[in-house]
């Protein structure tokens, strides 16, 4: 972040708090901290905004992939269980 | 959903050679399994030479599982293993293991804060956005690559991430906020062009 500002915490110091803030883990004083910096400091709200909505991206995004037709059928011939499915892709 | 699928895997009937029992365990975790490789490797051919030899693996294993984690982490404990020894084959210099001068570096500052959290979730989950975010993450080192699939991706927590890699929960940290920053500047690039499109 460009420069630094007269809060509690400097734009570096959220930086290295910012993983146990996005993990729901930093203490009380840390994450009213954060907050206080990030409601005057523009750009660390941006940068925290978009952080977690990066992670919620890819969250959906792997949740929204499919296994492809075939492969679950090859997975149990080499396993030798196909046998006890009959149905599937 | 079939009712089989949901009930709790039983590792006595697993170690006693249950073969439906093995199946239903297949069932539960193939597709995580699958799409972790895929993640990982970005090929679906090396993805389902992954998800093979991971269910291999643990069918020939099984006796020496001994329980400290859970089934699923110790699913995702092989499959990593698999996916970055592949990488290695193709490109030897991968290593998942601890480098300390690196763990220890200045994160990265951020530099760009274009805020894109605006956009509508039609257009951040576009087939094109999903293409990026692909083409994003094979841009990360396999070691913060690795990470950030099991815990952002997967879910995994923290601490399992770390027994299924064998690291430190510190290290599984700083690795993840290397990745989730690495990943934003990478986004921020694209999606801003979304929030000011060229005249």
């Amino acid at each position: 972040m460009p420069h630094e500002h007269e809060h509690d915490i400097t734009c570096q110091q959220l930086l290295a708090s910012l993983g146990d803030y996005v993990e729901g883990e930093a203490s009380e004083q840390i994450c009213r901290e954060i907050e206080r910096h990030i409601a005057e400091c523009e750009n660390c709200r941006v940068v925290v905004d978009t952080l977690n909505k990066t992670i919620y991206l890819y969250h959906q995004s792997a949740q929204s992939t499919s296994v492809p037709q075939g492969v679950h059928g090859r997975l149990m011939q080499a396993l030798k269980l196909d046998y006890l499915v009959t149905k599937k892709g | 959903m079939d009712e089989t699928l949901t009930q709790p895997i039983s590792l006595e009937a697993l170690r006693a050679g249950s073969r439906s029992e093995f199946a239903r365990l297949v069932e539960q975790y193939y597709t995580p399994i699958y799409r972790l490789a895929l993640k990982m490797l970005a090929n679906e051919q090396d993805a389902e030479d992954v998800l093979q030899n991971t269910f291999l693996k643990a069918m020939q294993h099984l006796k020496d599982f001994e329980g400290r984690s859970s089934l699923s982490t110790w699913l995702y404990r092989i499959a990593a293993n698999e996916a970055l020894m592949l990488l290695r084959r193709k490109r030897p210099e991968t290593s998942i293991d601890a480098e300390p001068q690196e763990e220890e570096a200045d994160l990265p500052r951020p530099e760009l804060f274009s805020d894109w959290c605006c956009l509508p979730e039609q257009e951040l989950l576009s087939t094109e956005s999903k293409t990026q975010l692909d083409f994003a993450i094979q841009k990360l080192p396999e070691k913060l690559r690795i990470v950030f699939i099991l815990r952002d991706m997967e879910g995994l927590s923290i601490k399992e991430t770390g027994e299924a890699l064998n690291l430190t929960e510190t290290a599984i940290k700083t690795r993840l906020l290397r990745a989730r920053l690495a990943l934003r500047e990478i986004l921020s690039t694209y999606y801003k062009e979304r929030i000011q499109p060229e005249p």
